[in-house]
């Protein structure tokens, strides 16, 4: 059952007894009704909607999602392509995987709104490899709209066709880039490729103009569509509207995936009331809240913030409110969604050690700072937790981490370092004591 | 190569998919993989060919992307997650069960060529681990008495099967 405190659009039917994957059960819910509606406006008049509605990409950067598609070359006569990004790899984000795997014709429909709206022609889900279920469920989706004529050619008799492809990776995290998930559906290694000028809105796949989205984005098309950008920039709060799908896991009792309006829920409610609290006899030690590659929060700090009418306020980790602008404002960020929560009992130094690692396996090694980098991140976090730290390691880490941010051709140069620059920046007590810390326990072996 | 009649018109048919051939290559590799357990260099060859590419262009893929194999794995294949919200919640210790179980250390094959096991990056299931993924099912909340429990599974189908 959702907390009550839920505000559910997405994740109405997830979980919900008697709901399936199928068509008829996906019609007998209301399901492509926004889609008819849609077809028959034009679809300026649906970019518009999107506008009004303020919906902000819901991949990482909590980029408009109607200035991403006004930004498109509609005048270069070449075709416009729809990419899916159901790449769901940050760790920490584990939303889309419901999505696909329990409400898969809502992904489709919010996809075919999308690409009515923006003309495209050919759309393809481009989904994660360790996916193989959720990639044949979607398969099985497209299959039954096209039969159901909401997908293929003339569309519910309109004379516009559009077809959907899903299409796999292959296990690489880097993928989840933009421009890296284009090259890999050209056919290429993941490299990443450089802003300007391979904006995809211009020069994407097949050097067309591109849209890549998100699909939770996605699917809040469909409710846009559904109930008007309007009444979407309602839900929510100023400029962080509509609902948002928060995925905690870690150390709380009740870990996994709520929705709740944008900025409305505040991390310490998320945590002690929906989630339950610390375990028993624990307490909450740093939380992650946007990602893996957001900067960690440590309990006990306070940030005095600047709000949108000009007063001051002084928050505790557990007065943020989670939404993109607090959260950025705290010196973190909204990012996928993924909250991953430490209590007392973690080793902070192993704990990054494990990250470390991560992003060490993932660089695709294109940018020199970022793949040598990432690497001997990985490797002085790997020594110290071995027993073998130096009290000058935390600055040492900070000094590589600080050379990467900046200085890549795609945003994983930040993402590796914010993990690194953060945890050092919030408990440099604890790496510069490290060798001489009071309980070497089992600790740092569980995590690294 | 030989591949079933199946396979090969998937093959074809997946290469309509895309205005440019070379979009394929990652769903013919994993085509081919499906079919052969892994990606020979025969494989890779063919695959290029098909594609009109050269074998480069299909061998930097298989050397870059993770779950593409250049010899066989185990007929079972055991994937643990590593990163962070499954080793908060215990995942190391589901490896090592793994690994004392079939005697074999992460990215390796049991002696018998029946079960690999391996550590890799998130599965987006953070909510719900230790996750691990054996062949193509998720498995959730695997403590290390439940990897005891799926390995004897394990174990026990490899049995069934020499005894055929």
């Amino acid at each position: 059952m959702p907390h009550p405190a839920e505000r559910r659009l997405i994740f109405e039917h997830v979980d919900e007894p008697g709901y399936t994957t199928d068509l008829p059960c996906y019609l007998a819910h209301g399901g492509y009704e926004a889609l008819k509606k849609s077809v028959a406006r034009k679809p300026e008049e649906l970019i518009d909607e999107v506008k009004k509605s303020g919906l902000r990409g819901r991949g990482g950067a909590g980029f408009s999602c109607g200035v991403k598609w006004t930004l498109v070359d509609r005048k270069s006569g070449k075709p416009i392509y729809l990419i899916v990004n159901a790449d769901e790899s940050e760790p920490g984000t584990f939303k889309d995987r419901y999505i696909i795997h329990q409400d898969p014709h809502q992904l489709v429909e919010g996809i075919m709104i999308t690409c009515w709206a923006n003309q495209v022609r050919q759309a393809y889900i481009y989904i994660r490899g360790e996916f193989p279920r959720g990639a044949r469920l979607l398969e099985h989706a497209i299959a039954e709209a096209r039969a159901g004529n909401f997908v293929g050619p003339n569309i519910l008799g309109t004379g516009y066709s559009c077809e959907i492809y899903v299409h796999r990776g292959a296990g690489a995290y880097i993928c989840g880039e933009e421009t890296g998930l284009i090259e890999s559906l050209e056919g290429k290694r993941p490299y990443p490729r450089i802003k300007p000028p391979f904006f995809p809105a211009v020069l994407g796949l097949y050097q067309c103009p591109t849209i890549v989205n998100n699909v939770e984005t996605l699917c809040h098309v469909k409710h846009i569509a559904a109930m008007g950008g309007e009444a979407f920039a309602r839900i929510g709060t100023l400029n962080n509207t509509g609902t948002r799908l928060l995925c905690v896991s870690g150390h709380v009792q009740r870990p996994g995936t709520y929705e709740f309006e944008s900025g409305k829920i505040t991390l310490g409610r998320l945590l002690n009331e929906i989630c339950g609290g610390p375990r028993p006899g624990r307490q909450f030690k740093a939380v992650i809240p946007g990602g893996s590659s957001s900067k960690i929060l440590r309990f006990g700090e306070r940030f005095k913030v600047k709000q949108r009418d000009g007063t001051m306020v002084d928050w505790g980790v557990e007065d943020i409110p989670m939404d993109f602008d607090s959260l950025a404002a705290c010196g973190t960020m909204g990012g996928s969604g993924g909250v991953i929560v430490m209590d007392d009992s973690v080793d902070i130094v192993a704990a990054l050690a494990n990250l470390n690692a991560f992003y060490a396996h993932e660089s695709c090694g294109q940018c020199t700072p970022c793949r040598e980098g990432s690497l001997w991140m990985k490797k002085i976090t790997a020594r110290m937790v071995r027993g073998e730290a130096r009290p000058e390691d935390g600055a040492l880490l900070k000094s590589v981490a600080d050379q990467i941010a900046g200085r890549t051709i795609c945003p994983f140069g930040e993402a590796c370092a914010w993990p690194t620059q953060s945890f050092v920046q919030k408990f440099g007590d604890e790496f510069r004591n490290y060798a001489s810390r009071p309980n070497p326990g089992p600790a740092a072996t569980e995590l690294a | 190569m030989n591949f079933t009649p199946e396979t090969l018109q998937k093959i074809d048919e997946v290469i309509t998919h895309y205005p440019v051939k070379r979009s394929a290559a990652l769903p013919l590799l994993h085509l081919v993989q499906e079919e052969q357990g892994h990606i020979s260099a025969d494989a890779i060859e063919w695959i290029a060919a098909k594609l009109e590419l050269q074998p480069i262009n299909i061998y930097e893929l298989v050397t870059f992307y993770p779950m593409f194999r250049q010899k066989p794995a185990g007929r079972r294949h055991i994937k643990v997650c590593r990163t962070l919200s499954c080793a908060l919640a215990g995942g190391f210790e589901v490896c090592e069960e793994f690994r004392r179980q079939f005697g074999c250390d992460p990215g390796a094959t049991s002696a018998d060529g029946e079960v690999t096991v391996e550590f890799v990056e998130c599965l987006a299931s953070c909510g719900t681990g230790p996750v691990v993924m054996i062949d193509e099912e998720l498995h959730e909340r695997v403590d290390a008495a439940r990897a005891r429990e799926l390995a004897g599974q394990i174990k026990a189908g490899s049995a069934a099967n020499a005894g055929t």
